[in-house]
């Protein structure tokens, strides 16, 4: 069922336009992939599809024109992962989790309703970090602070969540599970788009891939066709090694072209 | 761990923040009692209490209640609000060496006054003084901001605040240069230094009423401090207006400094120090700390201005001379403990 579309988008950074007539529409219960090129307006377009930064064009998202949406109630509807899990302050991990439910209204931590704590605990179980709940994020290892990052995302319990590169600086062993975790949760009815810069993890993991090159839709479909060898070719300039694997789709980009 | 050993975490740390702000109370209770007696006469915390309530005698009531009582006022408010000016100014740029005066705010909001003396616009006593610092004090940190961007480094603010805390100074001794009046200078170089002796009712209500409309706007944005800890992008994306917040901000720090530097020139370093004092004891979470640091704040200013009637000098110390000398040496102290910070924050 289509939960977020946008039509004729377009945006810019200061003077610079970065987004160019972007269409698309995109389903619940898809794990989808938006790759591309560096600079080609990855992030830019999450942010805009999260009503962060001023765009030109529509966005609907189920049903209603975001623009006509209050911030409180964007903010319920769209879970947003920026890159690099900042954390500014040295917060015990629980308290960060937790900060997941200030969309619904609690914004204190330490009083919390019974259904926002468990919105808490689920999204921390989920990933595994209920034992370091009491620990400080700027002392957990990257990996421990990466999953904190996706658990608060989790507690917002959004039909949508927007990751920016969630798996970039894990090692590969993190890397699959976080890209696991987000395929289960999508398996559950939620829309989650995911930037990446890894071809292997969207081809192996996604339903959907959108291919951004220069600020434009290059391609867009299954994985096999948007990352099909003349995508590859023209968008990233690379030729890939393509094989199946335990009935799953492999892509690793070989040479340059 | 269930919802239960949820809830009992969440208690456990409640309760110790909880005593830790009674503790700090009742420093400030004792302050403010110290804070009466001490002086030329001195009076024990019993007869200041009893000539606060209107007991004791005439020549007690009058020292107690109309000498002292507007100073100790004006310490534990100014004070206050410079902690929680501090607090706020740190939660919002997410960094521990933000505040009011590394930000040149007092120095801008001390040119607005001083401008208005020196041009003979206004009594020293009018609202003219506050509004004109007032004014000033928004367009420093509206301009640091500015300048600074939106996820401005550590050194950038330093930067920038020291432009336009040397500005604002500069701008200051201009006025003081240009103005043919030698008494006036005379009186400004004093105001400058930051004092609160000889000051009256007329004062506090001149100064209390910002003070206590910056402070109810900085206490109002309290929980979005909390969500700007994952940064502007992510606590955007949980509702929070970080444009407006930021306005707020500044709205509240100019009302706050500008009110109290109108009636006691520059008293600095306290909206640096306290929020540090309370880390450790409070935790970091910037919303929980606006209230402990106000308190520190006042304790700070309090015990400051009970230090300069009790150190024995032939001339007087001025209070905002000595929170400024213990307050230099500990920003000295939180730039070594930030070295790596500073040395990789330029970006």
């Amino acid at each position: 069922m289509t939960l977020l579309t946008a039509s004729g988008l377009h945006a810019s950074l200061g003077h610079r336009e970065v987004l160019h007539d972007i269409s698309l529409s995109l389903a619940s219960g898809h794990l989808v992939a938006l790759v591309g090129p560096n600079g080609a307006g990855k992030t830019t377009l999450l942010r805009a599809l999260a009503g962060l930064i001023p765009s030109d064009g529509e966005i609907r998202i189920g049903g209603d024109a975001l623009g006509s949406l209050p911030l409180r109630e964007r903010a319920k509807r769209f879970a947003y992962l920026p890159q690099g899990h900042m954390v500014h302050w040295p917060l015990p991990a629980r308290d960060i989790v937790a900060l997941g439910r200030y969309p619904h209204g609690a914004t204190d931590p330490a009083r919390l309703s019974p259904r926002d704590v468990e919105a808490v605990l689920r999204a921390m179980q989920a990933v595994d970090v209920v034992e370091f709940g009491d620990r400080r994020v700027t002392e957990l290892s990257g990996g421990e602070r990466s999953r904190v990052a996706l658990a608060r995302v989790l507690a917002v319990e959004a039909p949508v969540i927007l990751a920016d590169e969630p798996t970039a600086s894990l090692d590969p062993r993190h890397q699959i599970d976080v890209m696991q975790k987000l395929r289960s949760v999508a398996d559950t009815g939620v829309l989650v788009l995911v930037v990446t810069h890894d071809l292997g993890l969207a081809a192996r993991f996604a339903d959907h891939v959108l291919v951004l090159s220069d600020g434009r839709l290059a391609a867009q479909g299954a994985p096999a066709e948007a990352l099909s060898e003349a995508v590859l070719a023209s968008v990233f300039r690379v030729s890939a090694y393509r094989a199946e694997f335990r009935r799953e789709a492999v892509i690793v980009p070989w040479a340059g072209l | 761990m269930s919802v239960q050993d949820f809830a009992l975490a969440a208690e456990v740390a409640a309760r110790r923040r909880w005593s830790a702000t009674a503790a700090l109370l009742a420093l400030v209770v004792l302050l403010l009692v110290i804070s009466l007696g001490v002086g030329p006469v001195r009076l024990s915390p019993l007869a200041v209490i009893e000539a606060l309530f209107g007991g004791g005698s005439d020549v007690a009531q009058v020292i107690v209640r109309e000498i002292r009582l507007p100073r100790t006022i004006l310490a534990f408010a100014i004070g206050g609000i410079l902690g929680l000016s501090g607090a706020a100014l740190q939660g919002l740029l997410r960094n521990p060496l933000a505040s009011p005066s590394l930000f040149g705010a007092p120095q801008s909001a001390a040119f607005g006054a001083v401008l208005v003396i020196a041009l003979g616009l206004a009594d020293v006593r009018s609202y003219a003084l506050p509004v004109a610092a007032i004014i000033a004090a928004f367009g420093s940190v509206f301009a640091l901001l500015a300048i600074a961007g939106r996820n401005a480094g550590l050194l950038i603010l330093i930067l920038a605040g020291l432009a336009i805390s040397s500005f604002a100074g500069a701008a200051t001794a201009l006025v003081m240069n240009l103005s043919s009046n030698p008494f006036v200078v005379l009186e400004i170089a004093f105001w400058l230094l930051g004092s609160l002796e000889d000051r009256s009712f007329q004062h506090v209500a001149l100064a209390l009423p910002f003070i206590v409309a910056g402070a109810a706007i900085l206490l109002s944005q309290a929980s979005a401090f909390r969500a700007l800890t994952l940064g502007e992008e992510a606590a955007q994306s949980l509702g929070v207006d970080v444009g407006r917040l930021r306005l707020f901000v500044i709205t509240g720090v100019a009302l706050g400094v500008g009110g109290a530097v109108a009636v006691t020139g520059s008293i600095g370093f306290i909206g640096l120090v306290a929020p540090h004092l309370m880390r450790p004891l409070i935790g970091h979470d910037p919303a929980r700390l606006l209230v402990p640091s106000a308190f520190t704040g006042s304790a700070l200013l309090l015990a400051a201005d009970i230090a300069v009637r009790i150190i024995p000098s032939t001339s007087d110390i001025k209070v905002g001379v000595l929170t400024s000398i213990i307050g230099v040496p500990f920003f000295l102290y939180l730039i070594m403990r930030e070295r790596r910070a500073l040395g990789g924050g330029v970006a």
